[in-house]
């Protein structure tokens, strides 16, 4: 967040209002900076026009290491560093290595994506957060536009908030 | 956006708004603990601590204090073991399976199964720990850990190994997708805290959570791809378990039914669990706009198939006992059945396979009283299904000279009130610490399942005009 900013926070009591205030803001050319819900508002990320996440690529990555690592650890132990005969069987079978390669693939796909999420969220423990509105996380969707990045002026960008059915328009300084 | 019918039964009663639901389950938190509540927790350590008297002993002297013998090298441990993961299955079937099936009654109960995975796992992996004596030395054992045998490995073609790391993997990954979802409801708990105490906590337990719209987008890829990624995990898990005895040669063992069937019976005992754990919270904590009779009845439906599951599988044992012509296999199960442990083997069926089958009956499974009493036989029968499957399996196999019979000591028995005390002492911990709904999925569904969505729309809180609202449209 840009720290010191002026900001106009739109405070919204309804899911469905903020919904389409965002899409009537954005329309009348004002650039929104983030909205906060205290719940998932599906579509809100497609109306704030934001990409979706790259996540899932991430889990893939992270699944196909565990899925390599094991392999390689699983052979390079049991078949080149001290092979031994285990009730008259190959070395290395194959069928035996599927269930840790299985649990190891899982392991880090989901780790390596959570933590791949936490740093792009800047999410760590004792993260300060940056809140507009202590509401925003009970019962209010809140709508921050950043004034130094729109040229409109505040009055208008007020007037457009309160149209498209904002309760309240504060004026905050960004953290 | 998808639409909800009309005729289906509202989720949340009582006309809950979305501040409603922060304030019912902050309140919780936010409370002074009552008496019940110290009273509940005094009970639970003082089962913690007269069990870590047999901990001790155990460590000190060795798991010769068990009422093992050189038959029975397995009983009360691996019983246990095997009661408490299962019992730890529920949580992530109600939070991974439940939302690739787009169930939403699953919400306001996923926060404490859960929990209770969690708790029920650490309490499982208690066993295996102190069954290995020395657990100090436990990693050189388990783990891939080079050494000064010049790195004599572990055994990858052990279903002993298999389950180190199912189990811990199971462990980490539920732990991280229940702390995921802790995250926002950490935020709301921070965000309404007056003390200075509880804002730091719940602040550093936040992790910076603002709600914004780019985390919460993020925040449904994740959490939808570590629903996919428990799915199959949760099945391994149990799978992996049944390996332990499966791949041995053992008569009563040696079956392959056993991945099957073992999973079945731990998501039966796992929401018979968590039946009798939510029905205490509900109670205590006055939740029951939020767990409501439809909730319990889901639950009880979902008894009903996994029991009668478990029901097939004991049948389908005894026939292809004698159907496989195998003389000891075919005396495992008449030994069962009629031998010495007569009476575990029947406990068992009793439990497990008539009693669910009382919920066919609508009154009974939208009783609480009934729902409760039957939730607590389930768990008792299904402790019994896995001592009959390892105890009367050991006692008589291939060699008559060797038969015997296991009699536990108070050791074995302190080491399951230990464990006991810890999942409890755990779960009183989350119920008053932790948000036990999920507030912010709740809250997502209010709208469009509560009792009082309607009116909401009638006297016209939002400024919109009534053709733009989508009254049925719903977020999920």
């Amino acid at each position: 967040m840009t720290a010191g900013n002026k900001f106009l926070v739109g405070v919204f009591d309804d899911d469905d209002v903020l919904l389409k205030a965002v899409t009537k803001v954005r329309e009348s050319g004002i650039r929104i900076h983030e909205c906060y819900t205290p719940f998932p508002v599906h579509g809100l990320g497609d109306a704030l026009g934001y990409k979706r996440s790259k996540l899932p690529i991430a889990a893939f990555m992270f699944g196909m290491l565990g899925t390599s690592l094991a392999l390689l650890m699983q052979f390079y132990m049991m078949d080149i560093d001290w092979p031994m005969i285990i009730g008259g069987k190959n070395y290395s079978s194959i069928p035996t290595f599927f269930p840790v390669t299985f649990e190891l693939t899982v392991l880090l796909s989901a780790l390596g994506m959570v933590g791949v999420f936490m740093i792009i969220s800047d999410l760590r423990p004792y993260g300060k957060a940056k809140v507009f509105d202590l509401r925003a996380t009970d019962d209010k969707f809140i709508m921050a536009i950043d004034l130094a990045k729109n040229s409109i002026s505040i009055d208008e960008i007020k007037q457009t908030l309160e149209g498209a059915g904002a309760i309240e328009v504060n004026e905050k300084r960004g953290q | 956006m998808e639409v909800t019918s009309a005729v289906r039964k509202p989720l949340v009663t009582g006309g809950k708004t979305v501040h409603d639901v922060t304030v019912d389950v902050c309140r919780r938190v936010e409370e002074k603990p009552t008496i019940t509540w110290f009273l509940a927790v005094a009970a639970s350590l003082g089962l913690l601590t007269v069990g870590f008297y047999a901990v001790f002993r155990t460590l000190w002297d060795g798991i010769g204090m068990w009422g093992l013998n050189k038959t029975i090298g397995w009983a009360w441990d691996i019983t246990n073991f095997v009661w408490w993961v299962g019992i730890g299955h529920a949580g992530t079937l109600i939070s991974a399976i439940l939302l690739l099936f787009r169930q939403r009654w699953r919400m306001s109960i996923n926060r404490a199964a859960e929990a209770m995975t969690i708790f029920a796992v650490i309490s499982a992996a208690m066993f295996p720990v102190l069954h290995m004596g020395r657990p100090w030395l436990g990693a050189y054992w388990n783990l891939p850990l080079p050494n000064t045998f010049g790195s004599l490995w572990v055994n990858f073609n052990s279903p002993l190994l298999w389950d180190v790391f199912a189990i811990s993997t199971y462990f980490t990954v539920s732990l991280v997708f229940w702390y995921i979802g802790l995250i926002p409801d950490f935020a709301t708990i921070r965000d309404r805290a007056q003390g200075i105490i509880s804002r730091t906590v719940y602040g550093a337990l936040s992790f910076g959570w603002n709600g914004s719209a780019r985390t919460w987008e993020r925040y449904e890829a994740v959490a939808l791809i570590l629903a996919g990624l428990c799915t199959p995990l949760v099945l391994s898990v149990h799978t992996i378990v049944s390996f332990d005895f499966a791949t041995s040669v053992i008569p009563g063992w040696h079956t392959t039914i056993f991945p099957p069937y073992f999973v079945a019976g731990a998501i039966f005992s796992g929401f018979a669990m968590v039946l009798t754990l939510m029905l205490i919270t509900r109670k205590v904590y006055k939740l029951e706009d939020y767990i409501t009779i439809n909730h319990i009845e889901m639950m009880n439906i979902i008894i009903i198939v996994t029991g009668s599951v478990v029901g097939v599988a004991y049948i389908t044992e005894l026939f292809m006992a004698w159907y496989s012509g195998v003389e000891y296999e075919q005396y495992a199960f008449l030994n069962r059945a009629t031998g010495p442990y007569w009476w575990a083997y029947w406990t068992m069926m009793t439990c497990n396979v008539i009693s669910p089958q009382l919920f066919w009956i609508k009154k009974i499974r939208t009783s609480i009283v009934a729902t409760f009493i039957l939730s607590i036989i389930v768990n008792i029968g299904m402790w019994f299904e896995r001592f009959v499957i390892i105890v009367t399996s050991l006692h008589r196999d291939y060699l008559p000279s060797s038969w015997a019979m296991f009699q536990p000591t108070i050791y074995d028995l302190g080491v399951y009130i230990f464990t006991i005390g810890l999942f409890f002492t755990f779960f009183f911990m989350f119920a008053k610490f932790f948000p036990v709904i999920n507030m912010a999925e709740v809250k997502s569904i209010i709208k469009a399942t509560s009792e009082k969505a309607p009116v909401v729309q009638e006297t016209g809180t939002t400024t919109l005009p009534e053709e733009e609202m989508a009254p049925t449209a719903s977020k999920n």
